[in-house]
């Protein structure tokens, strides 16, 4: 088993931070795990993106041509993603700022409104949690127990305040993963 | 020693069962989440690195500013030099007094090191420098390459000497081979590289945070004071050539213990091979994958992965490409590493390069569709 994860989006919209928190579940499963940020010229309100890649052996290439999950949050993520991810491969698109279509018909496609579930769930900031959430609610890549001990390791000390929020935002994507139709 | 964790509080304590065995809880080796260069720093400090020397860049930025916070945790000595020719200088200085110590940079600061590197191989000076690769050449970009191969491999600075190079193609591996980089460099007072690349210093992957340590050494050589001994010297001046002739006769004889004694290889899918692919670092990682969808498609690929790459594992090389149709040199520079592997196999066998750079990586499937095109143009008569 090998899982490829592809998040994408505006710098501040937490994708380096989502990534992490499916690198620590991963890890408190006994998984394998390799994280890579883009780690390009970029700033807050560029493009941000981070490879995520799970597997219960030996892990092999860190780029990734065929990416079995892609997590697009603004615009120019989904054109340069979408054509990334493999014949029936998972494209969560954040429909709150994403306006365009996918293009493709081999994919499963799961449109989620994630500023207004992050909204609802009390932090509306917390939009990659919420993708995140509904990508492991619809493909249970790690379980949701994990994901909370991820959130409490990785915001454990400094910023302890926040898990509750961020526990709250990922179970909201969670449970619109687990229920959404297919697109 | 254990490493310290500034972003945490809590360590996590899972027992857990894995999944699908149904057997009983055991607890899990409990491991942590490190960054390429946060790791090969603290795999450093635990090896005893007593001075750390060196100048912002990226991709390596991080194995700088993990050292500045926790070398003088530790007592030790941190600087951040005014550049990279400082930092190197200051290298020298330090070793020649005894210390353990390690300078790192990126491809253009390496090349500003390069005078000093000269000095430490004609001073018999041990250090470990390691290079955490970008695009190049000139500033080039931050991307991760392999471009710095042939630099690190024949040489790097003027004059006859050689640096053994050991090239990680994982986190876990990087830890191993920076201790081993110190015990090499202590052994046969020699400076030693590490060659990293972006994406291995930027990553970050499950280690063990129970780094080994190393033994410190005792060396009689240094120059630490000379009240009550004869006086040494440490240089790399000689003036007349006889004298230089006879250390660098000298110099050469301990290159030949090192390429008798540090060759270090692996091998995945080599016993059936018909192409054999040889890569290093983050290009061996993708190679990895290629190999493995080149076997779900039928062909029988191998990867022989080259992990001293001064001293070469050639006769490895050979020996395991003697019954194979092609080799291939996957890298992330534009045939380097493919001279070397042309070197070992010595026309016995095709050899083909596929390579990307500036910072572009080789995509598995580009890897598979090089190995498709090495099978096509070649009849398998080689063996």
């Amino acid at each position: 088993m090998e899982r490829s994860t592809i998040i994408a989006g505006f710098g501040g919209q937490g994708i380096l931070f989502a990534g992490k928190v499916l690198a620590e579940a991963a890890l408190l499963e006994g998984l394998e795990v390799l994280w890579i940020p883009s780690y390009g010229p970029e700033m807050r309100g560029g493009t941000a993106s981070c490879t995520v890649i799970i597997a219960d052996g030996l892990i092999g290439s860190p780029v990734v041509d065929r990416a079995d999950h892609a997590v697009v949050l603004n615009p120019p993520s989904l054109h340069k993603y979408e054509p990334l991810v493999a014949p029936g491969g998972l494209l969560v698109v954040n429909t709150t700022l994403i306006e365009a279509e996918p293009t493709r018909g081999d994919l499963e496609v799961l449109e989620v409104p994630c500023t207004a579930v992050a909204r609802r769930a009390g932090d509306d900031k917390l939009v990659s949690i919420v993708a995140l959430g509904a990508m492991i609610g619809r493909r249970q890549l790690v379980q949701r127990d994990t994901v909370h001990q991820a959130l409490a390791v990785i915001l454990g000390g400094r910023h302890a305040d926040m898990v509750a929020a961020d526990v709250a935002a990922f179970d909201a994507g969670y449970e619109t993963g687990l229920e959404m139709v297919i697109a | 020693m254990t490493v310290a964790q500034p972003t945490r509080t809590t360590q996590p304590t899972l027992i857990a069962s894995p999944p699908g065995t149904g057997g009983e809880a055991s607890p899990l080796p409990q491991r942590i989440l490190m960054k390429g260069n946060e790791a090969m720093a603290e795999a450093a400090i635990a090896a005893g690195c007593d001075a750390y020397f060196g100048y912002p860049i990226t991709p390596q930025a991080e194995l700088l500013e993990w050292m500045a916070r926790r070398m003088p945790e530790e007592g030790r000595v941190f600087v951040q030099a005014e550049s990279e020719l400082a930092a190197i200088n200051m290298a020298l200085g330090a070793a020649a007094a005894g210390a353990r110590v390690l300078v790192s940079s990126s491809s253009p600061g390496i090349s500003l090191m390069a005078e000093g590197m000269s000095y430490m191989a004609g001073s018999r000076l041990p250090v470990v420098l390691i290079n955490v690769m970008r695009g190049g050449p000139g500033l080039g970009s931050i991307g991760a390459a392999q471009g710095d191969y042939l630099q690190a491999t024949k040489g790097h600075g003027h004059g006859d000497y050689r640096v053994p190079v050991l090239g990680p193609s994982s986190i876990a591996e990087a830890i191993d081979l920076v201790r081993e980089a110190f015990a090499i460099a202590e052994r046969y007072r020699t400076p030693v590289i590490l060659l990293a690349d972006g994406i291995l210093g930027q990553a970050m992957e499950p280690v063990s945070p129970n780094f080994e340590a190393l033994a410190p050494s005792t060396p009689d050589w240094t120059l630490d004071g000379a009240d009550g001994r004869e006086p040494r010297v440490v240089k790399s001046l000689h003036l007349r050539p006889e004298d230089l002739e006879r250390h660098d006769i000298a110099l050469q004889a301990v290159y030949e213990e090192i390429e008798a004694n540090e060759i270090r290889w692996a091998g995945e899918e080599l016993a059936d091979a018909e192409i054999i692919l040889v890569a290093y670092g983050t290009a061996a990682r993708v190679s990895r994958t290629a190999v493995q969808r080149a076997r779900a498609q039928g062909l029988r690929a191998g990867l022989f992965r080259p992990i001293s790459l001064w001293p070469f594992p050639a006769a490895a090389l050979r020996e395991a490409s003697a019954g194979a149709r092609a080799v291939v040199a996957v890298e992330m520079s534009a045939g380097q590493l493919v001279e070397d592997v042309r070197l070992a196999i010595e026309g016995k066998v095709p050899v083909f390069h596929h390579g990307r750079m500036g910072g572009m990586v080789p995509t598995p499937d580009g890897v598979v569709g090089a190995m498709r095109q090495a099978w096509a143009v070649t009849d398998g008569g080689a063996a």
